[in-house]
């Protein structure tokens, strides 16, 4: 594991039930970078952030967050070391208001933005606090769901496709403000299909096969290796 | 004086009848939907934990001296305490399972408490004194009301608003209304879940040892006391809706009072009522008044 490296996943295998999902995943997420996980629907990437998080069952290998092992700890735990998920179904709760699902995840440690930070980066929240958090528009259930992660004072924010389903002019927005994000020191890995969208943004670029790492592209190379992005991704 | 050729003695008394059952069909129905909500299991045990609440209160005036007032907060630590080593070494392991398996589970487990309890004590009532404080009653004209029931009346009332406002307008309850939704994102926040669900079973039972302990007085304590209790409890759960906090309540009250009246104009239907109201609620929404659809 690099000095550098935030996050560092090694040998990482993953089942749901009988089905062997992910085959021996390796790759780092250096601190204050943006890292994405590129590759089509069923590679793994999902249940790779998933594993990060521990919210798969049976799991093997070595993930070590800020040099502690934490393959084997439950994601409570996992949640208290500092990391923080937000989930591709965004995961905002109908039986609570905009309010009750901001205010959710506890703060598990000192630094996180205060509720007005976060009203300042997603100002619709503001307007809509009483509202039930399931009867917001996508972009807004969006902005919910990393709004709340981002009081919580993780260092490490997991985001599974912020942009799926989006309309390009918040797909925009939410571009800045991981850009903003990252400015503030967040470390972020990110799972994308729109690779636009993540060259944009991040640092570096993991593709994942088969439930397998078979590529590291910088962002800086995207452009040269485009013919091998889009066989990769299908498009 | 008579309402609909009804004298208001007659009238009102069975009406504070219904409102003293509705008040144990209100905190036992509530204590079931909060475990519901959470575990999503049909805790058949529940009438046996009610039980076990009034048998408790009785144990400690009988072995250890200690009074009706420390019962009714010792009992339900006590019970709600066996509940929650019920829940980590038996329930834990059902949840990924049908409800079918925790209503099996559960209701073995009432057939064994209930089984238990009559080697010792039989099935006769044992009588358990109400309080010195609340013994008598006032005459408010239109009708008598013993002290001990509208004590009971007035307790059932705040035990279940405050549970209400815990689990609706509080951050421990919006964890437990997350929990209900997705316990495992709202666990990969950082909440230990597991152990939630532990405390929310231990206090959905100390709500049913609470009422076992209230009715002691009135009913007496007897092995058997939950057993026929629960049945038109889990009616009132049915019509309520599944997990309805809010709606537990109003339909536990609700129904007492329907029961009552039908004692007055209609006393043959009395034992059947809710029953048929459940039926007919089904059949027009299955959910239940206050439930939505799981």
């Amino acid at each position: 594991m690099s000095e550098a490296a935030l996050l560092s996943v090694a040998g990482l295998n993953a089942w749901y039930g009988e089905s062997h999902v992910l085959h021996g995943v390796e790759f780092e997420v250096p601190r204050g970078e943006v890292v994405t996980l590129l590759g089509r629907n069923g590679v793994g990437k999902t249940t790779t952030l998933k594993a990060i998080m521990g919210m798969v069952a049976r799991r093997e290998g070595s993930i070590r967050f800020d040099g502690t092992q934490i393959i084997a700890l439950p994601s409570d735990r996992i949640a208290r070391l500092g990391v923080a998920f937000c989930p591709e179904e965004r995961g905002v709760f109908a039986s609570l208001n905009v309010y009750e699902n901001l205010l959710l995840p506890p703060e598990v440690r000192p630094g996180g933005l205060t509720v007005e930070q976060v009203f300042e980066l997603f100002p619709n929240l503001k307007e809509r606090l009483a509202s039930q958090g399931t009867k917001l528009s996508g972009g807004e259930q969006q902005m919910l769901a990393i709004g709340r992660i981002l009081r919580t004072g993780a260092r490490l924010l997991l985001l599974d496709e912020p942009t799926e389903g989006l309309a390009p002019v918040i797909v925009q927005q939410i571009g800045h403000i991981i850009s903003r994000l990252k400015a503030e020191g967040f470390t972020i890995l990110l799972v994308e299909q729109n690779f636009r969208f993540a060259s944009r943004v991040a640092d570096r670029h993991y593709v994942m096969e088969s439930g397998r790492m078979v590529d590291m592209i910088p962002n800086a190379e995207l452009e040269s290796n485009l013919e091998k992005v889009h066989e990769y991704l299908g498009v | 004086m008579e309402i609909f050729g009804i004298p208001t003695q007659a009238l009102f008394g069975q009406l504070l009848i219904g409102l003293i059952n509705g008040s144990f069909y209100a905190l036992l129905s509530l204590g079931l939907a909060v475990i519901f909500g959470l575990l999503n299991i049909i805790n058949f045990t529940h009438g046996a934990q009610y039980m076990m609440g009034a048998f408790c209160a009785y144990f400690l005036f009988t072995r250890l001296g200690i009074g009706y007032w420390w019962a009714l907060a010792i009992a339900p630590l006590a019970v709600g305490l066996v509940g929650m080593v019920i829940e980590r070494l038996m329930l834990a392991r059902l949840y990924k399972l049908d409800h079918l398996y925790g209503l099996l589970l559960t209701f073995g487990l009432a057939l064994i408490i209930q089984g238990l309890f009559p080697n010792e004590y039989g099935t006769s009532e044992i009588p358990y004194a109400m309080p010195q404080e609340l013994s008598g009653g006032r005459n408010l004209g239109f009708m008598f009301l013993p002290n001990y029931r509208a004590w009971v009346i007035l307790a059932s009332i705040v035990m279940c608003l405050a549970t209400w406002f815990v689990i609706e307008k509080t951050r421990l309850g919006s964890y437990l209304r997350a929990a209900t939704e997705n316990p495992a994102l709202v666990q990969a926040f950082g909440i230990n879940v597991p152990r939630m669900i532990t405390l929310t079973y231990g206090f959905g039972v100390a709500l049913a040892a609470f009422a076992g302990v209230m009715a002691a007085p009135i009913y007496q304590v007897n092995p058997l006391m939950g057993a026929d209790l629960i049945i038109v409890v889990f009616a009132v759960v049915v019509i309520g809706g599944m997990g309805s906090i809010m709606g537990s309540i109003v339909t536990g009250f609700a129904l007492g009072l329907i029961e009552g009246l039908t004692k007055v104009f209609y006393p043959e239907a009395s034992n059947t009522v809710i029953f048929i109201i459940m039926a007919i609620v089904l059949m027009i929404k299955p959910a239940g008044l206050f439930g939505t659809q799981r």
